[in-house]
């Protein structure tokens, strides 16, 4: 067994990363809830949205807590046209084509990417990239704690929006009962795009915490994918409080296993626990119906 | 004449003519096309067979590619074995892979997309085995040792290459049209359309879905154990990585899912179309796979039924207008 003294460092880096993985898992289950697709070019979006991050620092010397506001809206913009004009036109109707498409979409940003920006790994370094704080005996970088309160704060806007806008409760309605929606005179097609524009709009938000800790490179979003789908499926598909505490748990396990298995067969906790979950408690384990 | 013989007669065409062109063409560029052509055929082949005749899609058929790219050379390198005493057991290991993965996503009905993302974390968890250990080689991968000729299952010229991926290829043209005319086939296509009504009629849809996926995953585990033998190496990455399972994926798209020549005809056209890029924007990496992505949206948006999908429509409007 390990000393606490090197346990709550890592369980307090992992909650920092969690939060990260929850903002992504946010926008990837209000996707899921609404349109009731897997976006599986939710990785790939990331990837765009930290490339726009880094591109905005380096070319503009724009503070990525700054291109918020400049990310946030592009992303919104990016996710509304993508499913209006592309993913919405190619369903048919089958489950299985949005998630071909949304693959297709997948591999064609992560190669434009190559083509654009070549394989390399790039990092921004800002004046705090170095600095930690203390945190009750665990250092953590200044990046990774600002960006976990941002995530909350921004998860609590996006929850506020769900409560109490109209276009919340028209995704809400749109969620529960599609035809009823219509009946009611809500623009289905319309919703559909905002949902998945938030969807982004999160990862817009979730690029501009997480740049300044991490790095970007054109492949970067394959590890969030599965990471989110993990969170998604664990915290119950659709849930907004399911991803918020399933991204903290797996940010946790994730930095914990990797502490007690290593480096290289760490990562493996997540997919073990994702296969788990899929296989004995599909319904998550905060959802209630499957 | 019953069909499964007047099926024949194409695939001994095809099989003629593939084997004629080393004697036909001389250039080295031509020969590797058609090698990677029919390699990139028998992936396509092996996911066409679960997802186009069963109606499970894997996104992660690389782990299958990677078990028998791994058992191939592991075999070579750590016991010493023969190639053509490795290459059967690459196969059984990528089948019991496949009645592995199988027996847990099947069995607790892991259907659709939940089915896609478990296959994609199985390939994951298997790339960081392969990644951690030494018997793999870990991070540096595997190298097979150089040694030429038809007793180590390497060849001087591509010719030789081209022969084994071909045997494999026509095998594979042979499971098609077994599963078209088969009662096994008929099974599991009723599975694919309806598992409910097919269960409802007598078929164990279970038995039927591990069957399809213990073939497919030989199928795949055979491209691998030939990309060993073609390219002498093989590390996590490759085996393991996306590359694989989104070529063999849309190949049997572009081709047709769930028809007999469609991975074939796909396949070909994806490596004909990706040679023509190459020599229009020079080899810059990400191009082709760019390509790839854009033809999987269109083709899923504009003809579900991919090209041969596309012929039959054009050969019935023809007949139509007689």
């Amino acid at each position: 067994m390990l000393e606490l003294s090197i346990l709550w460092p890592s369980i307090a880096n992992g909650l920092a990363t969690g939060a990260i993985y929850a903002l992504v898992a946010l926008g990837l289950t209000l996707i899921y809830g609404v349109l009731h697709i897997i976006n599986f070019a939710h990785g790939a979006a990331l990837m765009v949205a930290l490339y726009g991050v880094q591109l905005l620092f380096t070319r503009y010397g724009v503070d990525p807590y700054a291109a918020l506001a400049v990310m946030v809206p592009a992303m919104f913009g990016f996710g509304y046209l993508l499913q209006r004009l592309v993913i919405g036109r190619a369903s048919h109707g089958k489950d299985e084509n949005i998630l071909l498409v949304t693959l297709g979409i997948a591999i064609v940003l992560e190669n434009l990417a190559l083509v654009l920006f070549t394989a390399d790994t790039r990092t921004i370094e800002t004046r705090w990239s170095l600095a930690t704080i203390d945190v009750a005996g665990a250092f953590i970088a200044v990046p990774k704690a600002i960006a976990f309160v941002g995530v909350l704060a921004a998860a609590a806007i996006l929850l506020a929006v769900m409560a109490r806008t109209d276009l919340g409760r028209a995704i809400r309605a749109l969620a529960k009962e599609r035809q009823g929606a219509k009946l009611v005179g809500i623009d289905v097609e319309h919703v559909f795009a905002m949902s998945f524009g938030i969807g982004l709009a999160c990862l817009g938000a979730a690029a501009c915490f997480l740049l300044p800790a991490y790095y970007v490179n054109p492949t970067v979003g394959n590890g969030f994918v599965l990471v989110a789908f993990t969170i998604v499926v664990l915290g119950g598909m659709g849930s907004f409080a399911g991803a918020l505490l399933g991204g903290l748990l797996i940010g946790v396990v994730e930095s914990v296993s990797g502490l007690y298995l290593g480096e290289s067969l760490g990562q493996i906790g997540i997919f073990v626990i994702f296969l788990l979950v899929l296989m004995f408690r599909p319904t998550g384990l905060f959802g209630s119906k499957a | 004449m019953t069909p499964s013989m007047r099926a024949v007669g194409p695939i001994v065409v095809f099989a003629a003519a593939a084997a004629l062109v080393p004697l036909a063409v001389d250039s080295d560029a031509w020969l590797n096309f058609v090698v990677l052509a029919l390699f990139g055929a028998l992936m396509a082949q092996a996911w066409n067979v679960l997802a186009g005749f069963g109606g499970q899609f894997s996104f992660g058929h690389a782990v299958f590619f990677g078990t028998g790219a791994y058992a191939m050379a592991a075999l070579q390198v750590r016991l010493g074995v023969n190639a053509w005493v490795a290459l059967p057991v690459a196969l059984a290991a990528g089948a019991a892979v496949g009645l592995f993965i199988g027996a847990l996503t099947f069995r607790y009905g892991l259907r659709g997309s939940y089915f896609a993302l478990a296959t994609l974390a199985f390939a994951e968890i298997f790339r960081i085995l392969a990644n951690t250990f030494q018997f793999t080689g870990a991070g540096v991968g595997l190298q097979i040792p150089l040694a030429k000729g038809w007793a180590a299952l390497q060849f001087e010229g591509r010719a030789g290459y081209l022969y084994v991926a071909l045997a494999f290829v026509v095998a594979g043209l042979a499971i098609g049209t077994w599963l078209k005319h088969s009662r096994f086939g008929a099974w599991l296509q009723a599975v694919r359309d309806n598992e409910e009504a097919a269960q409802a009629l007598g078929v164990d849809a279970y038995r039927v879905k591990l069957g399809a996926i213990a073939i497919s995953g030989a199928m795949m585990a055979a491209a691998g154990a030939f990309y060993v033998q073609y390219l002498h190496y093989i590390d996590p990455a490759l085996a393991f990585g996306p590359h694989y399972s989104v070529e063999a994926l849309v190949g049997a798209l572009v081709g047709g899912m769930g028809t007999v020549w469609g991975p074939v005809v796909g396949a070909f056209a994806l490596h004909l179309l990706s040679d023509a890029t190459r020599n229009a924007f020079g080899d810059v990496p990400g191009v082709s796979l760019m390509i790839y992505g854009a033809l999987l949206v269109l083709i899923v948006m504009f003809a579900p039924r991919g090209l041969v999908g596309l012929f039959a429509a054009l050969v019935s409007k023809l007949r139509d207008s007689k």
